[in-house]
């Protein structure tokens, strides 16, 4: 097991990457590349990997490194690769605070409390999941009610199950995959439910999880009450109408001990507000330039900590991007500054980075409202793209090429996408 | 051994006067049915010490509400707990509603309850920009404090077991009987023989009168739900913030908690089932709908959690406190709002009766008035926690990211009797945040497990069957 690599903190550093998961390993590895020297990764739990380590399935690296990985295979060949570096890792580490002149509060529970100096920083703290807080599920405060990821992290690190029969609230993909994890081990999953009329997670995640195990996936159906005074005794649902209010006329129950909530991701970005950095109501996460930095100069962001990725691939991808610029900065090296700023546009929820440059290529990610087949994506008028279908579950990518923008001279450009027509 | 009091019930009333008794040399025991103490409807409380002025001076309630609200200053002060005196506004939205500010006003100066004014729209506006600046006036009142209620019971009890009170949690009142002067109050564990009975057994007083034979009287429940919002909005306003109340409600309030929380609520519907803490939908849409009234900027999305309690509430709406026709049996029922204000002066009324009735009660000479105070790692200077990392390094690894809650914080919480994961949560706050336990459940657990050598899946939410996880049966061999 790996744990920390250092005895001693260095007092300053070039780069402090706050979290150890693949954001954050693959942005500390961009920032050695570049040239960036003392660099450190703080992760918050015993071992650094995130939350790939307990994601035991398989699925991980098809884009990345062209062959199917595990969560713990895919965080251990990043490992592998810092570790053969002399990047410092501090683990059971948190980052209590960085101020305006990059004085970082590190404590751990081998360390300590430390205040550190460093030239730039990269923010990788990852996401968290919503709770039922959130939806504001009525009904009892029985036991038995909790998020997937909890859920996951009970039976694949711990070792223990959340019950004997659970409803599956959401289409999230930790809720399909533990829809599946959970028929494997026994627990019975008598169905997963989502509210709105598409699936929320990976199409390949609803055949695998839940069509080869029989689990009926109900859309536009929702949990409208939970029952049982100490434990959960069984929940209510029901279909919804199209302003999601369920119809109970309509509604049935489901005995069931548990209710895993897969409702969705939020960027985890405690740290970021307290940095006052500038965020994007849409992402949750902090606005981003082409370079991944945030409003803060010196301080970057990559991976769920900026928008919800549903492809770890992407994420290693952006956070090598971070950590690479990150690097650039500490040595003078930067690329010149962005010159447009794109703006979501039709069937088009956000856009990451927020703003690109003329000068070198990029790679836009985004997300649709909802599902169209025959699309066609739009760059302003200077680039369009077909696509068979989208999907809001499903992130977009776009690679824009300088030479697109050669004959460009606005500094907004739009992103559309919209019905293909012949 | 036969006890000289008996409190059923471990609530903030069985709590406070548990800890009064313990300043006298006698033999006390508590029974609580719950693995903990505040687990009924002390937690789910609005956590308000009340200005004093509201409750009308002919009533017990509205008496013992001013009386207590001075006295919390010293307990909270000796037990470590956070009190804030953060003062409360009671707004008017129309011209039609400054008579009954103008009233509140003058019972709360006829009580003595000091620095009430009256604010016209500018000052209101000024001191809380955030509310609806159609306000017209408010009535504000500085002598209102927030403390969290749960955290009181718990420092209570712990100081007045610190003194000899015997605590005896997962204990339900099954019979109670008397014999000549002794009566004996039978428990799934054991009998406890006495010579006094404390009633303040919350929602279910009327039972316990029941049980000991004494002239009944009901208890009904009505259901209050409170939604929690995010750590955002802090600050969002400064005073507790009352909308004008009607004759029977105080309102829908905006509660600037302890924590910096913000909480809305409670709404008031009278229920029959003394278990209901469901929450409904229809209750959510009231609270933000009334609540968006006074403070438009409140919004359903930002709430993190929502709770339910109930308040025990008898036929008269007022207390009922004081010896029955059975010698040695008191009650102390009926204590809905503004209890948790009452609760201090509401344990000397109850020292004064036991007096009265034949208990001797001189104070003892090793009366201990104090707890250490718990370590709140994230409030300290950083010199301090450098010094505090480096003499115990459980408070160098934090387990709740949201709260910033340390281990040594959590251990320190078990230490002091948090039994359940519920017990660790409102001892030391790990789970309280905006990611509800998502990330600290299981290391809570494993602390508990650790400390209390008890399998994980012995570890409950809250005591009886809220079980929270199962062990892996044998796969096939």
């Amino acid at each position: 097991m790996i744990t920390d690599t250092i005895s001693h903190l260095k007092k300053e550093y070039d780069v402090v990457v706050v979290g150890g998961g693949p954001a954050g390993m693959a942005a500390a590895l961009g920032a050695r590349q570049a040239g960036a020297d003392r660099i450190l990764i703080a992760d918050r739990e015993k071992e650094a990997g995130g939350i790939l380590l307990q994601c035991i399935h398989p699925g991980f690296g098809l884009q990345h490194f062209k062959e199917e990985l595990t969560g713990p295979e895919y965080a251990q060949r990043f490992l592998e690769q810092v570790l053969e570096t002399d990047i410092d890792i501090v683990s059971d580490a948190y980052i209590l605070d960085i101020s305006a002149d990059k004085q970082v509060k590190l404590m751990s529970g081998s360390q300590g409390v430390h205040v550190l100096s460093t030239k730039a920083a990269v923010l990788a703290m990852g996401a968290r999941e919503r709770t039922r807080g959130a939806i504001r599920t009525p009904g009892t405060r029985a036991s038995g009610v909790l998020t997937a990821g909890l859920a996951q992290k009970f039976v694949n690190m711990i070792g223990y199950l959340p019950g004997y029969r659970a409803v599956i609230l959401g289409s999230g993909d930790i809720g399909l995959i533990m829809a599946r994890r959970l028929t494997l081990e026994g627990v019975e999953v008598a169905g997963v439910f989502e509210i709105m009329p598409h699936a929320n997670g990976l199409n390949r995640n609803i055949v695998q999880c839940l069509h080869d195990f029989d689990i009926p996936l109900h859309l536009s159906t929702t949990v409208a009450d939970i029952h049982g005074r100490d434990r959960v005794e069984k929940v209510t649902v029901a279909p919804v109408d199209e302003n999601f209010t369920p119809n109970l006329e309509q509604s049935w129950d489901i005995p069931c001990d548990t209710l895993l909530l897969s409702i969705g991701l939020i960027p985890e970005n405690e740290l970021s507000r307290q940095l006052k950095l500038q965020i994007d109501p849409v992402t949750s996460g902090p606005v981003v330039n082409s370079m991944m930095e945030t409003s803060m100069d010196g301080v970057f962001a990559c991976g769920n900590v900026v928008h919800i990725h549903d492809l770890v691939d992407f994420v290693s991808q952006e956070a090598f991007l971070a950590g690479s610029n990150a690097g650039a900065y500490v040595t003078e090296q930067r690329p010149p500054g962005d010159n447009i700023r794109l703006i979501p546009g039709e069937n088009v929820r956000y856009c990451v980075p927020h703003t690109i440059s003329t000068d070198r290529e990029h790679t836009v990610y985004m997300r649709v409202k909802r599902p169209m087949e025959q699309s066609v994506l739009r760059l302003g008028d200077v680039y369009e793209k077909k696509l068979r279908f989208v999907l809001p579950a499903e992130m977009v990518n776009l690679k824009v090429r300088p030479r697109f923008l050669e004959n460009f001279h606005g500094d907004t450009l739009r992103v559309d996408v919209v019905p293909f027509e012949d | 051994m036969v006890y000289d009091v008996a409190i059923i019930g471990g609530g903030v009333i069985g709590c406070t006067i548990a800890r009064e008794l313990m300043r006298y040399p006698i033999r006390a025991v508590l029974l609580e049915k719950e693995s903990e103490v505040g687990f009924g409807t002390s937690k789910a409380n609005s956590g308000i010490i009340h200005g004093g002025h509201h409750g009308s001076p002919n009533t017990l309630k509205g008496k013992l509400e001013w009386l207590g609200n001075q006295m919390w200053d010293t307990i909270c002060d000796e037990l470590g707990f956070g009190f804030k005196r953060i003062g409360e506004l009671t707004v008017a939205l129309a011209q039609e509603q400054l008579p009954t500010l103008e009233k509140l006003k003058q019972q709360g100066e006829e009580k003595g309850v000091p620095g009430l004014e009256m604010w016209d729209q500018e000052r209101l506006l000024r001191e809380e920009p955030r509310l609806n600046p159609d306000a017209i006036a408010g009535l504000y009142a500085p002598t209102t404090g927030v403390i969290n209620p749960y955290e009181a019971c718990f420092a209570l009890i712990e100081n007045a077991c610190l003194n000899g009170l015997e605590l005896v949690t997962d204990s339900l009142v099954q019979d109670i009987d008397q014999t000549d002067d002794i009566w004996t109050i039978k428990t799934n564990r054991g009998e406890f023989p006495t010579r006094f009975i404390i009633n303040a057994a919350g929602l279910w007083a009327d039972r316990i009168a029941q049980m000991a034979g004494v002239q009944p009287f009901t208890i009904r429940p009505r259901k209050g739900e409170e939604y929690i919002l995010d750590k955002r909005l802090m600050g969002l306003v400064k005073r507790v913030i009352f909308p004008c109340p009607t004759p029977v409600s105080k309102g829908i309030l905006v509660i600037p908690t302890y924590d910096g929380t913000i909480m809305v609520g409670p709404t008031a519907e009278m229920v029959d089932d003394k278990e209901d803490l469901t929450t409904s939908v229809a209750g959510g849409q009231t609270v933000f709908q009334m609540v968006r009234q006074v403070v438009p900027g409140i919004s359903p999305r930002d709430c993190i959690a929502e709770f339910a309690g109930l308040r025990a509430v008898t036929e008269t709406e007022d207390f009922i406190i004081g010896p029955t026709d059975k010698k040695g049996f008191i009650n102390v029922a009926g204590i809905q709002s503004p209890g948790l204000t009452a609760a201090p002066a509401i344990a000397e009324m109850v020292g004064d009766i036991l007096r009265d009735e034949g208990l001797p009660l001189q104070p003892k000479d090793d009366f201990v008035p104090s707890i250490p105070k718990p370590i709140h790692f994230v409030s300290l200077s950083t010199d301090e926690q450098i010094a505090l990392t480096q003499e115990n390094h459980h408070y160098g690894r934090i387990v709740c990211r949201c709260e910033l809650i340390t281990e040594g914080e959590i251990l320190d919480s078990i230490h002091r009797g948090a039994r359940t994961l519920d017990g660790i949560k409102f001892r030391s706050r790990a789970g309280m945040g905006r990611c509800q336990g998502g990330f600290c459940t299981g290391r809570c657990m494993e602390l508990l497990s650790q400390e209390l050598d008890q399998p994980l899946a012995q570890i409950t939410k809250r005591g009886g069957d809220t079980w929270i996880v199962r062990e892996r049966e044998e796969v096939a061999k």
